[in-house]
This record gives C-alpha cells, structure tokens and sequence, in this order.
C-alpha cells in the first residue's frame, strides 16, 4: 500500500520534472534556435544570463521545484533497481535510509545555492 | 517497487539486459532504466558543480571552465539525447500503467488478439518523437553553434 502510493508520488513527480526539465533544457541547450531567458546574448552559461535569470523570483522557485521533483525520482527510481536485486530486509532497510538522507542533504544543499544566487544577483 | 514473494530476481542483471522474446517493449524498458540511471548521475553531479553561482561571477566562471571542451559538449548532447527519450518514454509508461492506451479488454476468442497491437503504435511514436527532438538538438549543439 505504502509503496503504490510511493510509486504514484514517482509517476507523478516525472510529469512535474517533464514540464520544468523541459523548459530547462530549452532554455539551455535550445538557444541558437530559440533563444529564451537569455537576455545578454552570448552563451546561456554566460556569467550575465545566469546572474539574470537568477534573479528572478520564478527561476528560484521553479528550480526548486525541479530540484525537489527530480532527486524524489530518480532516487525513488534507483532505490526500485536495487530493490529488484533482491536484498535481505537489512540491507534494504540500509539503501532506503541512505537514498532519504543523501537525497535530503542534496535538496537542502541545492536549494541554499538557488536561494543565495537568488540574493547575491538581487546585490547587484 | 516489485514483490518478489519470495522467488528473487534470478536472472539479475542478464534480466535487465535480454529483451529474450518479450518484444520491442521490452529494449524500451531497458533503454528507460539506462537513460534513467544516466540522468541520475548527471544530474547528482550538476547540483553540485552548478552551486558554484552561489559565489559570485569569479566562482562560476572558475566551475564552468572544469566542465568545457568536446568530450563535455558531446557528454551533454548525450543527457540531453537520454532526456527527449526518457521524457517521452516516460509519458507512455505513464498512460499505459494508469490503464490508457491498451485497449478495452475483449473476450478471448481465438485466435487470440494481444493488447501489445494496441500499445504498439504509441510505442513506435514514442521513438520517432525521441529521434526527432534528438536531432533539433543535434542541430542546436553541434551546427548552429
Ligand atoms: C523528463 C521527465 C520524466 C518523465 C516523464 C519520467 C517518467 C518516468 C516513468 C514513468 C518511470 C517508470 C515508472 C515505472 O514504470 O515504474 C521512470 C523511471 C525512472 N526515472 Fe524517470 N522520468 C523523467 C525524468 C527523469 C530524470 C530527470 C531522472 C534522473 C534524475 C529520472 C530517473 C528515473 C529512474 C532512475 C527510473 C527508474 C528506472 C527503472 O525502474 O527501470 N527520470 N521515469
């Protein structure tokens, strides 16, 4: 029972990854055809558009969001291919343990770096 | 997650691998834990690589200066390839797990008729979309540029 309504959540969140993903994507390796959110020309990469799109309150929240939905996937994803391999209850208990706090410690890492970008570009 | 009720996955690894005769289904399975687990490892590595914006221009321009030139230009096309197949994959797992796009069940009256030819064509679809989207990126990576 917990672990459909785990698997929903996994479907569930590749859809939200599948709109913000995309649009990330576009907007960094679409650019000589679209050209979107890259107000200084040049190079998404560039140290100007980064700084620009920073800024801005929906970039912080979007890559947030995409932060969160993404490592709940893919974490959840690799922890049904290791749990297909069989392991004793010990040892799955241990990837589960694992795959949470590892994924806890990236999200909070991921979302102080988009929320001090966020600031540091507000400075200046 | 699987319930082995006791009989665990004895073909492991050869399992994920082996279509056997299960079909063109089945190399999508193998090609979405692979473009899955691809993403995975990027994506892991570019929460970290990318935080360098936190610091500042000089920081960024530091961090991005580790990850330029060809083999990481090609790697990207590769993440970027893995994604348009993964996503568009994803979306026809999607729809056929919640109960879409297999057809409405039929008696079973031979000759038989499998629900496979219903799913078949969203299968097909699946990769000519991917290829496409694969090759706008191409375009954008490597010609335009
Ligand atoms: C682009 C939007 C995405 C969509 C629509 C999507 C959708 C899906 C779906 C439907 C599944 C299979 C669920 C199942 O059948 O049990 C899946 C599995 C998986 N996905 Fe995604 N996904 C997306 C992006 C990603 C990303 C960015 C990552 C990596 C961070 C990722 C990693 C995985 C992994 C590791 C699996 C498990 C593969 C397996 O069990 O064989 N996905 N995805």
């Amino acid at each position: 029972m917990r672990d459909q309504r785990l698997w929903t959540w996994h479907v569930a969140a590749g859809l939200v990854v599948l709109v913000t993903l995309a649009l990330h994507m576009a907007i960094m390796h679409l650019d000589a055809l679209l050209g979107l959110f890259n107000p200084a020309g040049g190079h998404p990469i560039d140290w100007a558009n980064v700084a620009a799109r920073s800024r801005q309150g929906f970039f912080l929240v979007s890559y947030v969001v995409l932060l969160g939905a993404a490592l709940f996937h893919g974490l959840y994803g690799l922890r049904t291919i290791l749990h297909e391999l069989g392991p004793g209850p010990a040892l799955r208990r241990g990837v589960d343990v694992t795959l949470l706090a590892g994924g806890g410690v990236l999200f909070v890492f991921g979302a102080w770096a988009a929320w001090a970008a966020f600031a540091l570009a507000r400075t200046v | 997650m699987l319930d082995t009720k006791g009989y665990p996955n004895r073909l492991g690894l050869r399992g994920w691998v082996g279509g056997g005769r299960w079909g063109l289904e089945r190399y999508l399975y193998t090609l979405h834990r692979l473009t899955g687990l691809g993403l995975l490892v990027y994506f892991l590595l570019h929460i970290i690589v990318t935080s360098a914006r936190a610091f500042g221009a000089a920081a960024w321009d530091a961090s991005m200066a580790r990850v330029t030139g060809p083999v990481f230009v090609a790697g990207e096309y590769l993440v970027f390839a893995a994604f348009v197949f993964h996503a568009a994959n994803g979306v026809r797992l999607a729809l056929v797990e919640l109960g879409w796009a297999i057809g409405r069940p039929i008696e079973p009256v031979y000759p038989y008729r499998t629900s496979v030819d219903e799913q078949r064509p969203l299968a097909v679809g699946v990769l000519i979309v991917a290829a496409l989207l694969a090759v706008v990126g191409g375009l954008d990576f490597f010609v335009l540029h």
